[in-house]
């Protein structure tokens, strides 16, 4: 963990204004490979928007998002499946969003669409069934098989994914979202509803994430439990401004972080 | 306890008739009918039928909320009555009422034995033999229906009634297995479906009819001449949000009509084109004396000239290109443009969070639906000999529409129960064919607010990670 | 001039017809979001409501014009406002929360239904009636060619300036008009703050459709003649109009169903009539590629 570490993603000057209201004002940080960064606030701080910006579902008012791959991509510029599709930016999302008519498989499966199109010759060798198809696709249930035994969801693929239960659904968007080879993931609220059992096995999940797969993860959340033994370097919204970044233990003593969380307004942690 | 509760039911069943009694009063009650001159109109008064309806009413209502209650004995006999009431030589204001009773009641029975069928399918479908016949009936009921589509014209039912018949069913299922890409599998409205299905049969009757070309050689060419005009007017309206895009292909829809309607030059407008040959049989064509330089179907086989010939090979052409169709889908679905169809179906933004360009991937459906209608297009101008734009109204669209929401989106055996259902039915009962518009709306009604999957709810996975049978599948 | 003239005035009177119309989509999408694509067949029930009224009228001997169309435009709106009301509690109502495509279906076979029941009950052939107010007088002459306003014209454009200005007043300063706004911003919000959410959007229905009722009868006096499918193309117009002004939008809605009436007159008279109808589907194809929130709509966020 040493800080000479060239960042990831570098976020710049980031400014989202949404008519007269003005929910991220100038923020800057960046985020490490191999290192979990905690995106934490109050309620309403613009986490969520900033995520919104890096996956190109809001484009930023201001800002620069600078996202380092085998070469440079400036993410304001790309539109949102792009940003998936040629930088490698996964997320998941704070209410759950999987396609729940469809099995746990083939949730993984379309998260492998993009190479599985192009084996697929745009689908003329798969509709003739050529091999370098069906290899192709054999690979990519062997690479969804490897992640539902480490989600422990091996059992449940050809349930609709649906009809899993809450915590079990949180993991396999996470799972959804490795699927797509990423370089940076995005976690907005994965702990969210998790009971404490659940929500240890997520830790576990995340640190491996990261230690093994070797990508950058970007972590919103509120379980300070989670943020404090997790998460290499954490940055604080309030109101849309940064008001503090550093490692968990530093963060934690600042008195603006504390302000922010217990001061004046009685805005509690959540969870 | 019930005691307490019976005279709110009436209540209830009272208010129920006095709102369809406002509903009916007007409309119903005083039908005008023309007397001749410009100014003309007088009243004819219906209030007898308006009067039985509401009683009718009345009494379903009443019926209905017996049958929420648990009393379903009673809500039973009630429908029996209705039924018997319906079906006998009683002397009702009109032919149309004897329906209604009859429907009201038997729809009655139905609702209220509804929770012991249901249990029992339940305690059936549990057992080892209701799971094998669960999935026997899964795998196999396509194949039966083959069989079925495959023999009938070779059995003594296969006249020349039931063959139009299964032609016309045929078509439609077609239609409704291509627009069951554009709706049930990728979740796009189209409203305008029957655009390509008049580009398709325009692009045939032209073609055939000015250039001289076969039918065999414009089929490719018509779908593709559809799916083109798929992708053109798609490009730009696919980003819309889904009620947006029903609006738009409904537009669509009509101006690819009104623009046939009124481009007389090209396509003789309302007056149509007429003597659009028909399809070929390696060249030979299907008729009793064969133009200069062809030869007869009848010449070529030796056998003798009979005018269901031309008819049962119509029967196998449309049989064949409905297969293609669904053969087609069935593969697609399993490849990964078929996945991020039903992706885009279930959740458009989490697609784009995964690197799925949705409007490109829309448009294959979009375009792949289109070329479809293409096909069925063209083959309706051979059969039919003569198209009009009246052919191609905003209703067709809305039938093949009901079919496929009738049917269950995404299911295609689903979509050939409706089109029997919404086709076939109709034409077997002439009398009703007046109520069936009317029944059709009803109906997609009715199937959104009680079974929004359709009839075939059931969905099967595109892959298995374990297949059935194994250990640990399910 | 005075050709152009003309054309103004009837363009004015046809849009203030579809503005009547558009009013009832927009005020329904902007409460649930959902096209109610059975608008235009509710528009065509008060159409033939009105036209039985009228005739019951001339039966009972109500000689004078002014006494039969207010009773005739009470008895529309009234008995139409059932029908906006019975088809949001039966075909709507029951799909809060179904799939998102649900509604709209549902609401296109609502619309079929319709037109077929009152093609079954009323027949197919179009109906002639309502003429109750005739002449004019001239506006001004010029190259040999009269300007006439009609007091028909009149009596549509005053009727749908009242309206609209009742309407503004209801939704602004009423309790009424502000659990509707209230529902529109945020539908959970409001319910937890004791508003009756059903209550408010069957209201919403039910104004609509009494909107369309008068729409209905001023159509049916203006052209004198109706049958079960105006609907149709008047719906698709009308929410043509609400889109172009910006669905949502009340004054959009008026201002769109003016902009319709004058390019679907104006293309008739200076173009070619047969093309009339296209042009209103391209405008309507045009504004929602190229600014789907309209004129006077706002932007929507897409909430992630």
């Amino acid at each position: 963990m040493t800080l000479a570490e060239a960042p990831l993603i570098e976020v710049e000057h980031l400014t989202m204004r949404f008519g007269g209201l003005i929910a991220v004002d100038d923020v800057s940080f960046s985020g490490r490979p191999c290192a979990i960064t905690a995106i934490i606030g109050p309620n309403g701080a613009g986490k969520t928007t900033v995520f919104n910006c890096i996956t190109g579902f809001y484009k930023p008012t201001i800002g620069r998002l600078r996202l380092r791959g085998e070469r440079e991509y400036l993410l304001e510029r790309m539109l949102g499946h792009e940003i998936g599709q040629h930088a490698r930016v996964a997320r998941t999302f704070q209410n759950i969003r999987l396609f729940p008519a469809m099995t746990v498989l083939e949730n993984l499966l379309v998260a492998q669409h993009n190479k599985l199109m192009l084996a697929s010759g745009m689908s003329v060798f798969g509709l003739l069934g050529l091999p370098v198809y069906r290899q192709a696709e054999q690979a990519a249930i062997a690479f969804a098989r490897d992640w539902l035994e480490r989600i422990g969801l091996v059992a449940m693929a050809d349930r609709p994914a649906g009809e899993l239960p809450y915590g079990a659904q949180r993991r396999l968007e996470i799972a959804r979202a490795m699927c797509t080879e990423p370089r940076l993931l995005c976690l907005d609220e994965p702990a969210a509803g998790l009971n404490p059992r659940e929500s240890a096995e997520l830790n576990q999940l995340l640190l491996s994430i990261r230690d093994r797969d070797g990508i950058g993860v970007l972590l919103i959340e509120h379980d300070m439990s989670v943020v404090m033994s997790i998460s290499n370097h954490v940055v604080v919204l309030d109101y849309g401004r940064k008001i503090a970044e550093g490692p968990p233990a530093e963060v934690q003593r600042d008195p603006a972080v504390i302000r922010a969380y217990l001061g004046t307004d009685d805005e509690a942690i959540d969870g | 306890m019930v005691g307490a509760r019976l005279p709110l039911m009436l209540k209830d069943a009272a208010l129920t008739a006095l709102v369809a009694a406002a509903l009916g009063v007007f409309i119903v009650g005083f039908h005008t009918v023309d007397i001749g001159s410009r100014t003309g109109l007088s009243f004819d008064f219906w209030f007898a039928d308006l009067g039985v309806a509401l009683v009718v009413i009345f009494l379903g209502r009443l019926g209905l909320s017996l049958a929420a209650e648990g009393l379903r004995w009673p809500a039973i006999a009630l429908g029996v009555v209705m039924l018997i009431a319906g079906i006998s030589p009683l002397r009702l204001p009109s032919g149309f009422l004897h329906w209604f009773v009859a429907l009201g009641g038997a729809l009655l029975v139905v609702r209220a034995a509804w929770p012991w069928a249901n249990q029992a399918i339940a305690a059936g479908a549990a057992t080892p033999t209701g799971r094998l016949i669960d999935r026997i009936g899964n795998q196999w009921a396509g194949w039966f229906l083959l069989a079925v589509a495959v023999l009938l014209p070779l059995t003594p039912i296969g006249d020349q009634k039931t063959m139009d018949l299964g032609v016309l069913i045929l078509t439609y299922v077609m239609l409704g297995w291509g627009l069951n890409i554009v709706v049930g599998l990728a979740g796009l409205l189209d409203l305008g479906y029957v655009a390509f299905y008049a580009v398709g049969a325009y692009s045939y009757a032209l073609l055939s009819t000015q250039h001289g070309l076969g039918f065999w050689a414009v089929l490719p060419l018509a779908g593709m001449l559809a799916a083109s005009f798929g992708i053109l007017l798609g490009f730009p309206v696919l980003r819309l949000r889904g009620d947006y895009l029903a609006i738009v292909t409904l537009g669509f829809g009509e101006i690819i009509r009104l623009v046939i309607l009124n481009w007389v030059d090209l396509t003789s407008g309302p007056a149509g084109i007429g003597s659009i040959p028909g399809p070929t049989l390696f060249g030979a064509v299907f008729a009793e004396t064969a133009p200069e330089g062809k030869q007869t179907v009848a010449e070529m086989l030796g056998v003798p000239f009979s005018s269901n010939q031309r008819l049962i090979f119509l029967y196998y052409v449309i049989l064949g290109l409905a297969l293609v169709t669904n053969l087609f889908t069935q593969r697609m679905r399993r490849l990964p443009v078929g996945r991020a169809w039903e992706a885009l179906r279930e959740d458009e933004t989490a697609c784009k969070a995964l690197g799925i360009n949705p409007t490109n991937t829309k448009l294959t459906a979009f375009a792949i639906g289109a070329m479809f209608a293409g096909f069925a297009g063209s083959f309706f101008a051979a059969k039919q000999r003569f198209i009009s734009p009246e052919s191609f109204t905003f209703i067709e669209s809305a039938i093949i529409l009901a079919i496929v929401v009738l049917g269950g989106m995404g299911s295609q055996i689903g979509v050939v129960l409706a089109a029997v259902l919404l086709i076939g039915l109709p034409e077997w009962f002439r009398e009703l064919g007046s109520y069936r518009m009317l029944a059709f709306g009803l109906a997609m009604v009715l199937i959104m607010v009680f079974r929004p999957r359709g009839l075939i709810a059931h969905r099967e996975p595109s892959i298995r990670l374990h297949p059935i049978g194994a250990k640990g599948g399910g | 001039m005075a050709y152009f003239s003309q054309q103004l005035i009837n363009a004015i009177t046809l849009g203030a017809i579809y503005g009547l119309i558009a009013i009832g989509y927009t005020m329904v999408y902007g409460i649930i979001g959902m096209i109610n694509f059975a608008h235009g067949e509710v528009f065509m029930i008060g159409a033939f409501i009105s036209l039985i009224g009228f005739m019951i009228c001339g039966m009972l001997g109500i000689g004078s014009a002014p006494v039969a169309i207010v009773l005739v435009l009470l008895l529309a709106m009234a008995f139409t406002m059932v029908y906006g009301w019975t088809i949001e509690r039966l075909a709507y109502r029951p799909l809060r929360g179904s799939f998102r495509l649900a509604p709209l279906i549902s609401a296109i076979g609502v619309s079929i239904a319709l037109q077929n029941y009152v093609q079954l009950v009323q027949g197919a052939r179009p109906k002639p009636g309502g003429q109750v107010v005739s002449g004019g007088f001239n506006l001004f002459s010029s190259d040999g060619f009269d300007v006439v306003v009609s007091w028909l014209q009149i009596i549509i454009v005053v009727v749908t300036i009242l309206l609209m200005a009742g309407f503004t007043w209801l939704i602004a300063s009423t309790s009424l008009g502000r659990q509707q706004r209230a529902c529109e911003q945020d539908m959970k919000m409001a319910a937890l703050l004791g508003v009756d959410v059903n209550r408010t959007i069957s209201l919403t229905f039910v104004l609509g459709a009494a909107l369309a009722a008068v729409a209905g009868m001023l159509f049916l006096m203006y052209y004198g003649i109706i049958d079960f499918f105006i609907g149709f193309l008047a719906g698709i117009k009308a929410f043509t109009a609400a889109v172009l002004g910006g669905i949502g939008s009340l004054p959009g809605a008026m201002l769109g169903g003016l902009l319709i009436g004058l390019i679907e007159v104006f293309w008739a008279a200076y173009f070619s009539s047969e093309y009339k109808d296209v042009a209103a589907f391209s405008i309507l194809v045009l504004v929602l590629i190229f600014r789907p929130t309209g004129l006077l709509g706002k932007p929507e966020i897409e909430k992630v």
